[in-house]
């Protein structure tokens, strides 16, 4: 199952995903799930979404979580390192010549229509995202859900409330009302009610 | 000094950003825009939508923006690494729990309450971001009574967004993100040197 996953494979397959991928996360993880398990077959698919799953659930870097999950389940920690070290060598290079690039160009007038364009480019790419992931929410029509997210959105937009604080807020939420539910049960069994 | 403050900041944008980049975005925007002040909103936009240009997470790119800005390579390095180490201590840990974490009740009701909240923070960054384009205002602004609507409409910024939008919408066409961005950057370049049209 793990042959040919030596840790030169693991690096320089995640370098070329991270190198080759526009648009983020999302689109890197679905690469990482193609080169893994059909084309190396390091891992099997049932595997690979495991890590897909927990990845997303995660806070952080959607695909160092990926890669490091993989890296690790196929070398331990020197294989979720080589796998890690890969993903962010490209992107950090690419950035990092940039910047100097970007900060002597970036008061030129033919550079600000550029970003004047592409602002607005991001913005309608966001939109697309935010419509995309708000459907499902709204459709599945409970009710929890969209009342935190407008909540949030007031909160965060109007009232200009710190999004990490709005994020603890939230996550502290959730852990209550699962408290609540078990206390809940707990009581219905204590009592004979179920 | 700059370096410790640098890694902290982006440790806490990788610890709460729940759905990557594009959640990571708006605590980006609060920290180091609003509240520490590093830099401004126009080189804040300029970098996101560098980020979301180039190859590899988009997280990545922006800490290393940002970074390298505020202290070249030591700052880039610093900045970058914050935002990734909350990712692989949180796996290390994970690695071993593995399959029970994902059925774990608490941790799915948790998440089920998180994902619409993260959604709202990208919804109100990216409302922000159009607000800017569009108006060249802040949402902070929309509660001014004296703001000025028409002042700073962009009807080019307009235009692009409405096209944009409708592009990535029609599902036959499946125009990339990034295709989109990149017409709007050419655009915007055509626009700015024929001085007739360039508001």
């Amino acid at each position: 199952m793990k042959k040919n996953a030596s840790l030169t494979r693991l690096f320089w397959t995640s370098f070329s995903i991270s190198a080759l991928t526009f648009g983020g996360g999302y689109v890197i993880v679905s690469l990482l799930r193609k080169q893994f398990v059909d084309k190396h077959g390091w891992m099997t698919d049932d595997e690979m979404l495991d890590i897909l799953a927990i990845s997303q659930s995660c806070p952080g870097v959607i695909a160092v979580n990926a890669t490091f999950m993989a890296g690790y389940r196929l070398r331990g920690a020197a294989g979720a390192a080589a796998a890690v070290i890969g993903c962010i060598i490209p992107p950090f290079g690419i950035i990092f010549g940039l910047s100097f690039f970007y900060t002597a160009v970036k008061d030129s007038p033919a550079v600000r229509g550029v970003f004047r364009g592409l602002l607005a480019g991001v913005a309608a790419v966001i939109a697309d995202v935010v419509v995309t992931m708000t459907t499902p929410v709204i459709k599945a029509k409970k009710v929890l859900p969209i009342v935190i997210m407008f909540a949030a959105f007031v909160a965060n937009f109007v009232f200009n409330w710190n999004p990490a604080f709005i994020i603890l807020f939230t996550a502290a939420l959730g852990i209550a009302l699962q408290l609540a539910r078990f206390f809940r049960r707990k009581m219905a069994q204590g009592t004979g009610d179920r | 000094m700059k370096y410790l403050e640098l890694f902290w900041a982006f440790f806490k944008v990788g610890l709460m950003s729940f759905g990557g980049g594009y959640a990571a975005m708006p605590l980006v925007q609060t920290q180091i825009v609003e509240e520490l002040g590093w830099i401004n909103m126009t080189d804040f936009t300029d970098m996101l939508a560098i980020s979301q240009m180039t190859p590899g997470p988009i997280s990545i790119n922006l800490s290393t923006f940002v970074g390298a800005r505020m202290g070249n390579l030591l700052g880039a390095t610093a900045a970058m690494l914050g935002c990734i180490v909350p990712s692989c201590v949180i796996m290390l840990i994970l690695t071993r729990l593995y399959r029970k974490f994902r059925t774990l009740e608490t941790v799915q009701c948790v998440l089920a309450v998180l994902k619409p909240a993260t959604l709202s923070m990208i919804a109100a960054s990216g409302g922000s971001l159009f607000l800017l384009s569009v108006f060249g205002g802040e949402p902070r602004d929309l509660w001014l009574a004296g703001f000025d609507w028409r002042a700073g409409f962009d009807w080019f910024a307009a235009v692009i967004f409405a096209v944009g939008l409708v592009l990535l919408r029609i599902k036959r066409v499946k125009v990339p993100p990034v295709l989109i961005m990149l017409g709007a950057g050419v655009l915007g370049l055509v626009f700015s040197v024929l001085p007739a049209v360039n508001g």
